[in-house]
């Protein structure tokens, strides 16, 4: 069973969001979703400063079998960008949580959060697809 | 690898094993209105001998004339060494085999030549090989616009210098996805890309320049100029070059101050015939940083379980067959057979070897302009040249052209086809095939043709 923080918000394409309290939120994929990869080999980060949609494609994680899109989960600015993945992508399949984080954005629409999944209907998107 | 086919019992087996009772009752699904029934213009089959007796009656009709064109592809000495080893059983195949890792052969020739053209272009990065020259061109592009962040525009600037089919075949692949290419003017007097032109688009966004060397006319563009100028507006450059005037001219890696992003270019003079046309090869080269916006395949070298080394096909996972409708390119192949002579052809020749061809072509083609100028012809363009160069007849080159061809002689390319004010210039190149004796021919079948 992966592992599901509580604290954290989730969207059905499996990415994770963490409200930072002042507006922004940090952003990565789940433990599931790296799970599903495998092992990462490449990190493609958002740039700095674009503005983002719910829904948009906006960086690329690729593993060795697959190369899959991140969503962004809400609208806003893309404020930054995990720069140590260039050089360890796979932080993303050790610690998916903290150090694997892929950007930030800042909200365009704070209510938006409301609307994502909390860590028990995300729980319930996994074991659907189990 | 043979090539065995389904025998007609193994046809009959899986016809009855899916409940179907001929082949053509796999199409049923496809209205009658769509399918294009009988193919009335395919002739009847013919035997072999027919066909033998056909094929070498239509290659007779090329006729054993000495040839003095070149516009993008380049009559070339190929050892006869190079095609008997690149058509042995172990090689013989059109495309990267399926199960690419069981063949270590096919994967090392090709990550020699990834290896040889990065040492050409001086480019961190070669993928396997593309279809052609104009097609690595459209992917250069493709490439351009998706990696330039700093653009916010899909332009890209396109000088009238750069080979009119590459520019009609970028503009087949990119039109119908937003991307406009914009034309540079030539400079009137030299016949390269006029800096005169470029001011008109200084400030503006274009993802990037595209810059020929040497260009379309023959003549040595200012490459490290026009590659500073790009950097300067923020744009990517892409080289078109032509990898054998490599061996003598500086790479694109070192172009300007920090070198292009992009080279591209046809690898038909490193060792394919003309034959007609094609088969030939594309190669595109890149930064690292541009790896991963680079289509078709790439042959890595790693080690094994056991930590013996080996070859792999890398970074696929961004390819049609992965990817879908969100790979980076709708290329995941390479042209496999004719980039495995041309590897063959370069090992043989060597570096010298190649210097040799380039340096001699050079020479042919420069002794012949001297000779067309004591007859009174004199180049369209002032300035340097590689080995082709663009000459003013006074007279339609077209007409010119056909009287030759009575005196043995292909005289060149008539530039009037696609720059309508170049009608009485031809387009001439003497490759290192040509003798003193080819060079005189083709003045005395010149004056006897006018």
């Amino acid at each position: 069973m992966s592992d599901i923080p509580s604290n954290l918000r989730y969207t059905q394409s499996h990415e994770w969001v963490r409200d930072n309290g002042d507006g922004t939120v940090t952003i990565g994929i789940t433990d599931h979703a790296q799970e599903l990869l495998g092992d990462l080999v490449f990190v493609e980060t958002p740039e700095i400063g674009a503005s983002v949609s719910a829904g948009e494609a906006c960086a690329v994680v690729e593993s060795v079998k697959a190369a899959s899109d991140i969503y962004a989960p809400v609208d806003g600015e893309i404020i930054e960008a995990n720069a140590d993945l260039a050089d360890a992508p796979e932080t993303v399949n050790t610690d998916a949580y903290e150090g694997g984080w892929i950007f930030q954005v800042k909200l365009a629409d704070e209510d938006q959060l409301e609307a994502l999944l909390d860590s028990e209907a995300y729980e319930a998107v996994v074991a659907e697809e189990a | 690898m043979p090539f065995i086919p389904h025998s007609e019992t193994d046809i009959r087996e899986m016809l009855d094993a899916i409940g179907v009772e001929q082949i053509d009752d796999l199409f049923d699904e496809i209205p009658e209105e769509l399918r294009c029934g009988e193919l009335s213009a395919i002739p009847e089959a013919m035997n072999e001998m027919a066909v033998d007796r056909m094929v070498r009656q239509r290659a007779a009709q090329d006729g054993d004339q000495l040839n003095f064109i070149g516009a993008g592809a380049y009559e070339h000495y190929i050892p006869a060494a190079v095609w008997q080893i690149a058509t042995r059983g172990e090689f013989y195949s059109a495309y990267t085999p399926y199960q690419a890792e069981a063949s270590q052969g096919t994967l090392q020739v090709i990550y020699e030549y990834q290896s040889m053209m990065t040492g050409l272009t001086g480019m961190e990065v070669s993928n396997a090989s593309l279809y052609d020259g104009a097609s690595a061109l459209a992917e250069a592009i493709l490439m351009a616009v998706r990696a330039n962040r700093k653009s916010k525009t899909n332009r890209i600037l396109l000088p009238a210098t750069v080979h009119p089919a590459y520019r009609a075949t970028a503009h087949a692949i990119v039109h119908a996805q937003g991307i406009e290419l914009v034309e540079v003017a030539y400079d009137e007097a030299t016949g390269t890309t006029s800096t005169e032109a470029l001011k008109a688009f200084e400030g503006e966004d274009y993802a990037a320049l595209v810059i020929p060397q040497p260009n379309f006319f023959g003549m040595m563009e200012d490459v490290d100029g026009l590659t500073r100028w790009a950097e300067a507006q923020g744009m990517m450059t892409i080289a078109v070059v032509n990898p054998l005037t490599l061996t003598l001219l500086r790479p694109p890696g070192e172009w300007g101050d920090n070198g292009v992003d992009i080279v591209c270019g046809d690898g038909q003079p490193l060792g394919a015939p003309l034959s007609g046309g094609g088969p030939y090869y594309g190669l595109l080269c890149t930064r690292m940083k541009l790896a991963r916006q680079m289509p078709g395949r790439i042959v890595g070298r790693t080690t094994d379980a056991d930590g013996r080394p080996g070859f792999v096909l890398t970074l696929q996972a961004r390819e049609q067959h992965i990817r879908r409708s969100k790979a980076t390119s709708n290329i995941c192949t390479n042209q496999g057979l004719v980039v495995t002579a041309s590897t063959i052809h370069m090992a043989m020749m060597g570096p010298q070897g190649l210097s040799q061809v380039a340096t001699h072509s050079w020479k042919n083609t420069h002794a012949l302009a001297q000779r067309l100028e004591q007859a009174g012809f004199s180049p369209r363009f002032k300035g340097d040249f590689f080995h082709e160069i663009a000459i003013d007849l006074g007279r339609p080159a077209q007409q010119v052209i056909e009287a030759m061809a009575d005196h043995g002689v292909l005289a060149g390319y008539a530039l009037g086809k696609d720059y309508p004010e170049l009608e009485n210039i031809l387009l001439i190149c003497a490759t290192e095939t040509k003798t003193e004796e080819d060079l005189d021919q083709y003045i005395s079948a010149l004056k006897a043709s006018l």
